[in-house]
């Protein structure tokens, strides 16, 4: 490998390689934004980018706690549940108001996120596992807490879920802010740089000094807090609290939102920005197979390919 | 056992200087070891007790019948799943592999029960070893190639039964219903083959060189590597077994529903992993047995029948305490398996 890069030819393939893996998920977005502007009837509306955006909006804001904790080089299965257990305890305390419900569902996503960091880091149980546990137990709990879909009348929430500032909706303004506060956190802060390095290797964190515990108990409550956030404006827009189906496979979305974007599974690295593109990606995807009247089998089956694809593309990355 | 004995090997050279009694140190980390290998089935012993105890329902030959059948589907899915597991891998197409296969099935059921039982292995088993190239030849991480499986898995079903819309139906009377519905000696057939799968299974993984393999690349695959194991081919072997297991668990499921239902399998693959890690199986490789795994079935399942019997709880505290449980087990596990590696 090592001969080879230093002949001109590989040098040019790595240059290319290296530009694919930066920027390959922009231009995806940019080639399917063309390709829907020209063959796709009626896509270039304001109310179509609304929905687009509307529909990206829980996902992108779920992935972002999800690059946090992959950034450490673990994974966060709860997500889905901790969305669930939201929808529930936002729907039981509606009664109060709405601030005082959407702070308790949050709330529920702290603690979800506490029990995950504290098996993670200070049990030293590996992260799919304790968050697997947390995925079954948090959907179960959420459905004892409200066992069937139950309709959510509250203007403050209908506003929430349907209202916009210039045309842009409430729920897209929030994901964009949240990304904006995680990127400045990834690349401006201690806490960030603390990410990264744990992500790097943890051992070598920990011999230099750095409150590793600490710091992944953060990351998965973060991570549990954007996911509570996530179900409360997934809740609000549907107008109505599922914890049957609201979240689920939201995980397995979120990694691939993540993936995809170039942050690798094995840490160190967080693209939020990428992350962004990849959450669009999937869903202009899926928006173009549907509007093209392909049916849903194909929509997994190209998404599939793209998430094989990423890290095919990440892992020439990790080899050099 | 060679596990255990490596690691008393080990620790008699470490534990001298600071611990003044070895013998003592032998006894705890003894019976770490067995807590760790039998805590499962000591749990499930326990929780069969005191159900048969508290409900009169549990020990009918019916109830435990219905919980042998639930569990064997289960219990196949997690034989391959422990053998992946133990590679320090993990597969999540599972479950969109059991649907698959049971759809396959009960499709192929109208040319005949051979090709109702190879074409779900041949597919599940193609994909399985597709899984394996990806993850053991392109050296991509096992997490992401067997999602993305699982997504191109449950997309194929989708396509070939019009996007869900199609539940083939098995021949009531053919021979491959008899194969999901019979009996012998009053023991349903998927049974009897779960039994016989993971007999051979753990003969497999304990008895032949192939399983020596598998246990050296999940110890340490550059380790395993130097010392002559095939890392490359047992890791793809794992990964076809894990789709054979899981196309032919679906074909059996198909053929006791005698139809391919489309909606099957989601969750089946956190369950089998669920069930494998309770069973004693590390997640991190190397260590694990085949019976384990059988025991976590069983246990899920007794677990999910008690919660059914109490008829006044609800089914959605069965998720809460099998996560519950699960949480339980692997802090147990990991506590106790670092207490081993200090001594």
């Amino acid at each position: 490998m090592t001969e080879l890069t230093l002949t001109g030819a590989s040098l040019d393939r790595a240059r290319l390689l290296r530009l694919f893996q930066d920027y390959g998920v922009y231009a995806g977005v940019v080639v399917l934004l063309l390709f829907n502007f020209a063959f796709t009837p009626h896509f270039v509306s304001a109310e179509n980018f609304r929905t687009q955006a509307v529909q990206v909006a829980p996902v992108l804001i779920v992935a972002l706690g999800m690059a946090l904790a992959i950034g450490t080089e673990g994974v966060d299965l709860s997500v889905g549940s901790v969305m669930a257990l939201s929808t529930s305890l936002l729907s039981l305390y509606l009664g109060y108001g709405p601030w005082i419900a959407a702070l308790t569902a949050v709330l529920g996503g702290v603690v979800v996120g506490v029990a995950n960091g504290a098996l993670i880091a200070f049990v030293g149980v590996q992260p799919i596992v304790a968050t697997l546990a947390l995925m079954v137990a948090g959907r179960g709990l959420a459905l004892v807490l409200l066992p069937q879909l139950k309709d959510v009348r509250d203007p403050g929430m209908a506003r929430l879920g349907s209202g916009a500032v210039l045309g842009v909706p409430y729920l897209v303004l929030i994901a964009a802010a949240l990304a904006l506060v995680v990127a400045f956190v990834v690349r401006r802060t201690t806490f960030g740089r603390q990410v990264l390095a744990i992500g790097d290797s943890r051992a070598a964190a920990r011999l230099a000094g750095l409150p590793v515990r600490r710091v992944l108990v953060v990351v998965y409550v973060c991570g549990g807090a954007l996911a509570a956030v996530a179900g409360v404006l997934a809740t609000a827009r549907l107008a109505a609290s599922d914890p049957t189906s609201l979240g689920t496979l939201m995980e397995l979305s979120a990694i691939t939102a993540v993936v995809v974007g170039g942050t690798p599974l094995s840490g160190g690295r967080v693209r939020v920005g990428g992350t962004v593109a990849g959450a669009v990606l999937i869903q202009l995807l899926t928006t173009t197979l549907i509007k093209h009247d392909l049916p849903p089998s194909w929509t997994q089956i190209a998404q599939a390919v793209v998430i094989v694809l990423a890290v095919y593309a990440a892992r020439e990355r990790g080899r050099r | 056992m060679t596990t255990h004995t490596e690691e008393t090997g080990r620790s008699a050279g470490t534990v001298s200087p600071q611990a003044g009694d070895p013998a003592r140190a032998g006894r705890s980390e003894r019976l770490s070891a067995l807590a760790q290998q039998h805590g499962a089935l000591v749990t499930l012993v326990t929780a069969m007790a005191v159900a048969s105890l508290s409900f009169d329902t549990f020990l009918t030959g019916d109830n435990l019948e219905n919980m042998a059948l639930s569990s064997a589907f289960l219990a196949v899915v997690a034989l391959g799943m422990t053998f992946v597991i133990v590679t320090g891998g993990i597969d999540l197409s599972v479950g969109s592999l059991f649907a698959l296969g049971g759809v396959l099935a009960a499709w192929g059921s109208r040319y005949g029960t051979v090709v109702a039982l190879l074409l779900p292995l041949a597919v599940c088993g193609l994909i399985g070893l597709v899984n394996g190239l990806l993850i053991a030849r392109v050296r991509l991480a096992p997490f992401i190639v067997t999602l993305a499986a699982m997504l191109g898995a449950r997309g194929i079903l989708l396509a070939i039964t019009d996007e869900g819309s199609t539940t083939y139906l098995v021949d009531k009377d053919s021979f491959f219903a008899r194969l999901g519905q019979g009996s012998l000696l009053g023991v349903g057939v998927p049974v009897w083959i779960t039994v016989v799968l993971f007999v051979l299974g753990a003969v497999v993984l304990r008895r032949t060189r192939f399983g020596q393999y598998v246990y050296a690349v999940g110890g340490n695959e550059d380790a395993g590597a130097l010392m002559g194991a095939p890392v490359a081919r047992t890791k793809v072997s794992v990964y076809t077994l894990s789709g054979l297991c899981a196309g032919l668990a679906g074909a059996l499921n198909a053929a006791w529903l005698v139809s391919g239902v489309t909606i099957l399998g989601t969750g089946m693959e956190l369950e089998a992993i669920s069930a494998v890690v309770i069973g004693g199986t590390l997640l991190s490789g190397g260590f694990g047995f085949i019976s384990g795994s059988l025991v976590g079935v069983l246990l899920l399942k007794v677990i999910q029948n008690v919660i059914n019997q109490i008829g006044s709880l609800d089914s959605a505290y069965q998720q809460v305490v099998s996560g519950a449980f699960l949480a339980v087990v692997v802090v147990a596990q990991t506590l106790l398996g670092r207490r081993r590696r200090v001594l």
